[in-house]
């Protein structure tokens, strides 16, 4: 195996007590030309401070559009083994669980197949498996199909859909957040695999309002887990963190948004008609408090980041949503929504700069959604509105 | 004849079931509640009495499968070969013999991952792939977050106490495929210069209607070079958003001597007390400087610290920020305003101060 090439500059990522990545490439660059070129490319970025990657090209695997992202870098001659260097997006299991056994069954296929480097996870939420060769896509493809793995979306697809750990391992999930990721991805397969939108489409599932996946902030579809009922308190464990020295007047009730709470300090009291769920008290004592038991979720809609309009957070949907296999009502709503965006959505407009263009109010009557007051902040303040023709006497 | 051969397609990921450890099965959606014993490790327990320990280690994202092996080897030493990553690309272990998480951790730390990043703590950086793998970043995303990351490791390991939760990302251009756009800090990779053209190429790799549709300020016109099709930028409308380069090849952006970074404060997305929030401008440029941008590292320590040494028990940055109102907060960070703070896209007028309640 050929030496490494010189890293003066990545050398010096390599000290400090957090994990290296230099450290990563190198390791798999004793191993995968590929990642020996990888590395001899990034030190070439850090000392001329400009990216070496050209822009993508469409590559793929047979019958599939999204998935495969494709790169090359402008500097072939210099690093041949990363002429080609595409990026595989992998579809994670729920909750990102898995066994060492189906962990290293994607190493081998990896190994064999591609540079040996990953991002355990892409923001997304998909296993990346970063750089091969164009004819390494589809055996790479069938071999992960062949351990239960398929690919992820990429391109103007619905996006693999991810979910917080949820009821695997929290009291808070409000929702079996794995379990509905799992059933919108499989359900959406072709939307998945084939590209057939104006642009991406995301949906995170979040257990709870602490929102785990910032569902809220970065996808077009956002369901956050919440309750309708009452905070389940057990008094004896509020006064145990008393007792422990919490000062709950200070650390709860003043932060309190719904400014629901008292505590006299023996008892706490809730006024539940006036919580908002936003999940602090619960955070601060949670073996005291619990959400309630009447639990579901909130859908929001139209979460993304500046490109293109300005960023955008998700805004309200459906108040309340009651999750329950297989999940019809909300299929439903997301095909009518996708068949207007589809038809009606500009090149590269997200859902949320879709509803942003044409505004909530026509929106809604156009997916047959009543208006509700929990969609927006207050209520409009400019008196500037429209009625329809029909509409005037 | 060609033989048809069977393909396998569609069948989506493996359900989370055959991923779970036997006491996640059985405890499913049946957890009471949860502790933190101590920095990166919690137990859960179940209505069962099941109990279930989490150890949390940090990873640097882009990982090799030769160190996932030795996740892998960990998971089945302590683990009945079970473990999951999180949202922010910490590697958890999940045990149910509490007597396996002091060796586990000291195996961790031996291959060089610390453990923490759970509650009152700084956890992993969300990044994306800079220089090592996009054809647009502003700057690196692994090599900032490292140098980040070994500044303030003292606050995932839990050597050091904060008030609250502090959230970290970073993204290498507007794309954001990290959405750092709701973080306490957000270190964000900027352009600073319009595209340089590609007359004679634009004509020929991009569809000249796309391009002229991709820009939000219609800084982009048709025009004719040499009897070719082709487009012109007015320079002064654009905003670098880059957009254009992501439809258009032949409209490059990245400039080693004018990208950089800028810092961005006061996002959350969580609903804990205060409603979710954008991050807002801090530092509006700071040059790239590798390997280890020095500038970038002291100024979110410094943030981080200002905010540690204020802000109440579980004030995120933002609402300690909108407690002592922003003037003070620039004037405490000792951080220049300028005309680059003043928002001028769409709904800038709702930025403005409007109102005399100032902290003077």
């Amino acid at each position: 195996m050929a030496e490494l090439p010189k890293t003066p500059l990545l050398d010096e990522l390599e000290k400090g007590p957090w994990p290296s990545f230099v450290t990563e490439i190198k390791e798999a660059a004793k191993h995968k030309a590929s990642s020996r070129d990888l590395l001899g490319l990034l030190e070439r970025s850090y000392r001329e401070r400009l990216g070496h990657w050209k822009h993508g090209g469409i590559v793929g695997v047979l019958g599939y559009g999204g998935g495969v992202i494709g790169r090359y870098t402008d500097l072939p001659q210099d690093f041949p083994a990363i002429s080609h260097f595409h990026t595989m997006r992998i579809n994670q299991p729920p909750g990102w669980f898995y066994t060492s056994k189906a962990l290293r069954q994607i190493c081998d296929i990896w190994e064999e197949h591609g540079s040996g480097l990953t991002n355990m996870h892409g923001s997304t939420g998909d296993i990346i498996l970063l750089g091969t060769t164009t004819p390494e896509l589809e055996p790479t493809f069938q071999a992960l199909c062949a351990v239960g793995f398929d690919l992820g979306g990429s391109g103007s697809d619905m996006r693999t859909p991810s979910s917080c750990v949820g009821p695997a391992r929290c009291e808070w999930a409000c929702y079996d957040t794995l379990g509905l990721a799992h059933d919108l991805t499989i359900t959406f397969q072709d939307e998945l695999h084939r590209p057939m939108f104006p642009y991406k489409f995301k949906f995170k599932c979040s257990g709870c309002p602490n929102d785990c996946v910032a569902a809220v902030a970065r996808a077009d579809m956002s369901i956050i887990g919440t309750w309708r009922d009452d905070i389940k308190v057990d008094h004896a464990k509020v006064k145990e963190y008393a007792d422990k020295g919490l000062d709950i007047e200070r650390t709860v009730i003043r932060n309190c948004p719904g400014k629901c709470m008292e505590w006299d300090g023996a008892t706490l009291a809730i006024d539940n008609s006036a919580c908002r769920k936003c999940m602090h008290c619960i955070n601060v004592m949670p073996k005291a408090l619990r959400p309630g038991d009447d639990r579901g979720a909130t859908i929001l809609i139209g979460s993304k980041a500046p490109i293109v309009e300005g960023a955008l957070l998700s805004s309200v949907l459906i108040p309340f949503w009651k999750p329950e296999p297989p999940y019809e009502d909300l299929k439903d709503l997301v095909r009518t929504i996708w068949d207007l965006w589809a038809e009606e959505g500009k090149n590269r407009e997200r859902v949320g700069e879709f509803i942003q263009r044409v505004g909530l109010g026509n929106f809604l009557s156009a997916i047959g959604l009543d208006p509700e007051a929990e969609m927006v902040a207050h209520p409009r303040e400019n008196p500037y509105i429209f009625y329809a023709v029909g509409d005037k006497e | 004849m060609t033989e048809a051969t069977q393909r396998v397609t569609d069948i989506g990921p493996p359900h989370h079931e055959k991923m779970m450890p036997p006491v996640i099965q059985k405890n499913y959606g049946k957890w009471v509640s949860h502790e933190i014993l101590k920095p990166g490790v919690m137990v859960h327990e179940a209505e069962s009495g099941d109990k279930l320990y989490t150890v949390r280690a940090g990873s640097p994202r882009l990982v090799s499968i030769w160190k996932l092996r030795k996740f892998a080897d960990l998971a089945d030493k302590y683990c009945g070969g079970h473990l999951r990553f999180t949202s922010r690309h910490n590697a958890e272990f999940l045990l149910t013999d509490p007597a396996g998480i002091d060796p586990l951790i000291a195996d961790l730390k031996a291959i060089g991952h610390p453990v923490g990043g759970i509650g009152a703590a700084i956890t992993s950086i969300v990044h994306t792939q800079g220089w090592v793998h996009c054809h647009s970043a502003a700057t690196d995303a692994s090599g900032i977050v490292k140098a980040v990351m070994d500044a303030i490791d003292p606050y995932f390991t839990g050597t050091k106490k904060i008030p609250g939760k502090l959230r970290i990302a970073l993204a290498c251009c507007l794309n954001m495929c990290g959405a750092v756009h709701c973080s306490d800090i957000a270190i964000l990779g900027i352009h600073r210069r319009p595209p340089r053209t590609d007359v004679g190429a634009v004509g020929k790799l991009c569809e000249i209607p796309n391009v002229v549709a991709s820009c939000p300020t219609a800084a982009i016109r048709p025009a004719q070079k040499d009897g070719a099709s082709t487009v012109e930028v007015i320079e002064e409308q654009c905003m670098y958003c880059a957009n254009c380069y992501t439809v258009c090849p032949a409209m490059p952006l990245n400039d080693p001597v004018n990208d950089g970074v800028s810092i961005w404060v006061g996002g959350k997305v969580s609903n804990a007390r205060s409603e979710p929030t954008f991050s807002k401008l801090a530092v509006p440029y700071i040059p790239n400087n590798p390997p280890r941008w020095p500038e970038v590292v002291d100024c979110v320590v410094k943030l981080v610290e200002l905010w540690a040494a204020n802000a109440r028990p579980y004030e995120r940055m933002g609402e300690w920020i909108n407690r002592i109102t922003w003037p003070k907060f620039f004037r405490m960070a000792e951080l220049p305003f300028s005309k680059e703070h003043i928002d001028d896209f769409k709904h800038a007028g709702l930025t403005f101060k409007r109102s005399a309640q100032l902290v003077h």
